[in-house]
């Protein structure tokens, strides 16, 4: 177990920032997001949750795939090159590192997304245990323990010290660079800290919801429930939900018109939105029902059929925290545990 | 070029087209037309197999999925037939010889034509634009004919005018020993002496024994009724193919578009059996 | 809150109208949701307290499309929507019977300092009261009712509803600040300093729409941004200029129709201040038209709509930047 100052960070992070492309939660405008790190970036370690999760690291909001143009009336097609310089993600809570291992399952299974095993190779991820879990926080329904994340290096923020331990080859492999910084800590520290942080996540109000009922056999004893009819109402078939979420992974893919040729680019795209399913001849999802529908029933039914009982939802909260109309996963979970359906 | 890193076999990620020049363009009805797509340097893009798919692209109109309509035992080239009915197609019809277009793929599963289809009697149901799929098994089958039992083939279209591959149907199915052809259009219509009715209750007046698989393709109303009379002719769910066709965009199961209950059609799919699909949810 | 579901029930029980829009309890004081109740038993789940700061307006475009009238709940800034969509006609006044429900401010849970909460008490209507008391994980804590009021409540419009079949309970008018402060605040900066400003806020968004569709304004049955015929169609796109002129475009469709509601800014995820796009356009039009608010009535022409041979020149507006 290794520490460092608090007020040494700055010199963590530039020492790390020589060597790599740094990403951090940063507070822009008033908001904490995971930003790339400078001397004027204004990192926010006290924030819980960045607004959006750090998924963009791996799998960008908007990212070019290729561009084509004409030479002498011939097209060509210029592939977009794949991360080659790596980077260091940094404060990543359990919530979130678990969501990549769900985009993981996405994008690195045959075919692989090459986009995205790129900044996964070159990526580390130094992820940050909860402090303090909020009430919206129900990562433990999903077997996270936000006081022991996975990552490549560990680190807990206990009073002015940051604790900071490798956990993989990547993670050795960072901490040499940045060894100079750290001293040696005494592990009983952290295990005191992990304590009273399991502490509270017991005292959370979901930590210990049920997901009976759930799972690949969801997918056809609650399709046709009508509790879907009841729920979906409020919705405003906005994307704030996905686009928050650390893994909703639907994307669409556009054109972009330089003038001079085609961007070919793809951004995330949203299983709320009329235009989804939308084909020249029709579209099989019609109501808002059925698109509110999909987003859980593929969370909690139909992803973790195809990938051994692994949901895709993490509990990290942020949609209970940013749904305009309230509406979340919680009580979609709690609708079906009451209705028993 | 060398292998894509991440993905041994492919040159490049899977969501990079090759560039494909328009070789031939048939009008084969008022809103359909069939390309001819071969390599920059002649010869095919890819190899495929029957019932799989590609997306063709425009860049700066669109991108979508098409069937290849072509059998895999054309060494050659490639063929889409395409029918005119949104802003990608729209364009696609107002292309000429010699243009270039972008593709990829091959996506998607295919019809297995060399395992449970094998050595079984076929019986191929096609309405209007969905004989392009079972274009691919057709010719694929008249070219290992003797991997095959008895062919027949039951297509149907709004007119005359309307059914796509006429040429080829005429010359060749109907000229291959063993092969049936019927074909059928909703309304009579002055030169047409052959039968007139929908492909549903062309199927149960003909009244096919269920020693046979059926492969089935065409709007989602045809494939219902037809469905329904394939079951009162005594075929079991498990004798009959057909194919999903959903919005998608990736082509690798992965932009979420095509997924309905745990499948993606544009992976898990297109071909489906019966008995798969009345797995899914009803959401097709 | 009892007379209100008393109210509700006994209307619903005569058959006057088919449903209520109200809001239903959630799982805290905090998250309730907009909802349609259609028995009394449902209504037993019907809640109002200073957390119901949605407006119920938008989902009447909805429900004037049902058989039957609808019983909607709205508050005095709610019904300055309701009367700018009679105005649009995408609401029909016959469909619904509108409660003006008493409002003391609303609040945002976010505007609460403090982390794990489990409950906020003294939101309860009508007898809420101007200390709140925040049990957290971390311990209680009180904060001031103002203090964790939505923007829009700092510059309410007045506790008068102007539009309603009747009223229930009472309205205080919370206005405590500047309407147009922030935007002559704003209008004063260089324009360097204001492209950064909005550089900086509107670089948070993320597209999600949640301003537009939580918009009253915003009605159209199929958005322009919905079209898949423009680069700015809906998502996110490979320059972040787009979005710029996503909220650019809507601020323009929406001007001299926009109440102030100030739902664009309640929802936006990522805190972009959207209301100061609207307000600027409100502060140009009030100087440059004479005093207008829309949704004031349901039938005056609003001046971007209206002809008068005394309406400033072109030339004359543009000149003020």
């Amino acid at each position: 177990m290794l520490k460092i100052n608090r007020n040494d960070l700055p010199s963590l992070f530039a020492a790390i920032r020589q060597e790599s492309d740094l990403y951090l939660p940063v507070k822009t405008a008033g908001k904490t997001n995971f930003a790339a790190w400078d001397e004027t970036a204004q990192v926010d370690l006290d924030t819980l949750k960045t607004v959006k999760s750090p998924k963009d690291a791996f799998f960008p909001q908007s990212e070019n795939l290729y561009s084509c143009h004409q030479e002498g009336g011939k097209t060509q097609i210029v592939p977009e090159t794949l991360r080659e310089e790596p980077f260091v993600l940094f404060g990543v809570r359990g919530c979130d590192v678990r969501g990549i291992q769900v985009l993981d399952k996405v994008f690195l299974s045959n075919p692989v997304d090459s986009y995205y095993a790129a900044r996964r190779e070159q990526g580390t991820v130094v992820s940050f245990a909860c402090h303090a879990p909020e009430t919206s926080c129900f990562c433990k329904v999903f077997g996270i323990d936000c006081a022991d994340p996975e990552g490549d290096v560990v680190t807990w923020l206990v009073g002015e010290e940051l604790y900071w331990q490798p956990k993989t080859e990547k993670g050795e492999a960072l901490t040499a660079k940045v060894r100079h910084l750290l001293s040696e800590a005494d592990e009983a520290v952290v295990a005191a800290e992990q304590t009273a942080i399991r502490g509270i996540v017991e005292k959370l109000p979901y930590s210990n919801l049920s997901l009976e009922g759930w799972g690949g056999e969801a997918a056809k004893t609650r399709f046709d429930s009508p509790v879907w009819e009841q729920l979906y109402k409020p919705c405003l078939a906005c994307g704030t939900c996905t686009f928050v979420c650390p893994t909703c992974q639907c994307y669409d893919i556009k054109d972009y018109d330089t003038g001079s040729g085609v961007q070919r680019f793809r951004c995330w795209d949203s299983c709320m939105y009329s235009d989804f399913t939308m084909m020249a001849h029709g579209n099989n999802r019609t109501s808002q029902m059925q698109r509110f529908r999909q987003r859980f029933l593929h969370k909690l039914a139909y992803f973790p059929a195809n990938n051994d009982g692994m949901f895709s939802c993490v509990g990290c909260g942020r949609c209970v925290d940013k749904c305009p109309s309230h509406l979340n996963i919680l009580k979609v979970i709690k609708a079906f545990a009451k209705e028993g359906v | 070029m060398h292998e894509c890193k991440y993905n041994p076999g492919f040159m490049r990620d899977t969501l990079i087209p090759q560039v494909g020049i328009i070789t031939d363009i048939r009008t084969e009805t008022p809103d359909v037309k069939t390309f001819r797509v071969n390599a920059p340097g002649g010869g095919k893009l890819f190899e495929h197999m029957p019932g799989q798919c590609a997306m063709v692209c425009v860049p700066g109109v669109s991108e979508a999925m098409f069937s290849i309509t072509s059998s895999p035992t054309n060494k050659e080239y490639q063929e889409f037939s395409i029918k005119r009915c949104g802003v990608l197609t729209d364009y696609l019809h107002s292309m000429q010889v010699g243009d270039e277009i972008l593709v990829r793929g091959p996506y998607g599963n295919n019809f297995p034509v060399d395992t449970e289809l094998k050595g079984k009697n076929l019986l191929f149901i096609a309405g209007g634009i969905g004989l392009a799929p079972l274009r691919s098994v057709i010719n694929y089958c008249l070219d290992h004919r003797e991997d095959y039992g008895t062919i027949d083939i039951l297509y149907g279209s709004r007119s005359a005018d309307d059914l796509v591959q006429r040429k080829e149907i005429e010359e060749v199915w109907m000229n291959t020993p063993g092969v049936n052809v019927y074909l059928t259009i909703d309304r009579p219509q002055e030169g047409w002496d052959g039968h007139v009715g929908f492909v549903p209750a062309y199927l149960k007046e003909i009244g096919f024994d269920t020693n046979k698989v059926a492969l089935l393709c065409g709007p989602p109303i045809m494939i219902k009724f037809c469905l329904q009379g394939l079951m009162e002719l005594g075929f079991s769910r498990e004798q009959v193919y057909t194919t999903l066709e959903l919005r998608m965009k990736c082509g690798v199961g992965k932009c979420g578009r095509c997924n309905i209950g745990t499948k993606y059609v544009c992976k898990d799919g297109p071909v489906f059996r019966f008995d798969q699909v009345d797995e899914l949810p009803n959401e097709y | 809150m009892q007379e209100l579901i008393a109210r509700a029930g006994a209307l619903l029980q005569s058959g006057e109208v088919s449903r209520v829009l109200g809001w239903r309890k959630g799982e805290h004081v905090w998250d309730v949701e907009p909802a349609f109740f259609h028995s009394a038993e449902e209504l037993s789940e019907f809640v109002y307290n200073g957390f119901c700061g949605a407006n119920l307006s938008k989902y009447m475009i909805e429900a004037s499309k049902l058989e039957g009238k609808t019983l909607v709940f709205l508050k005095p800034c709610d019904t300055y929507s309701f009367n700018q969509l009679i105005k649009e006609h995408r609401v029909d006044r016959e469909k619904a019977y509108i409660i003006g429900v008493g409002c003391k401010g609303k609040l945002k849970i976010e505007n609460i300092d403090a982390a794990g909460i489990l409950d906020v008490q003294g939101a309860d209507y009508p007898d809420c009261s101007d200390t709140l008391t925040v049990k957290t994980l971390y311990g209680d804590k009180e904060v001031s009712y103002a203090s964790a009021m939505l923007e829009r409540c700092h510059v309410c419009k007045g506790k008068e509803h102007k539009i309603y079949d009747e009223l229930m309970g009472e309205s205080v008018d919370t206005c405590d600040a500047d309407r147009f402060a922030q935007v002559a605040a704003i209008e004063a900066m260089s324009p360097e300093e204001k492209f950064a400003f909005f550089q900086s806020e509107l670089s948070k968004c993320i597209r999600c729409n949640a301003c537009r569709n939580v918009c009253p304004a915003c009605s159209c049955r199929k958005c322009v941004f919905d079209s898949n015929k423009f680069d700015s169609a809906q998502k996110a796109n490979t320059t972040s200029f787009e979005e710029k002129m996503f909220h650019i475009i809507r601020a323009f469709h929406v001007a001299g129709r926009c109440t102030d509601c100030g739902e664009c800014s309640r929802v936006c995820p990522q805190g972009i201040p959207l209301h100061l796009f609207n307000r600027k356009f409100i502060r140009d039009i009030n100087a440059l038209y004479g005093e207008f608010q829309a949704g004031e009535d349901a039938e005056t022409k609003g001046p971007l709509t209206s002809f008068r041979t005394d309406d400033v020149e072109p030339g004359d507006a543009g000149k003020r930047g």
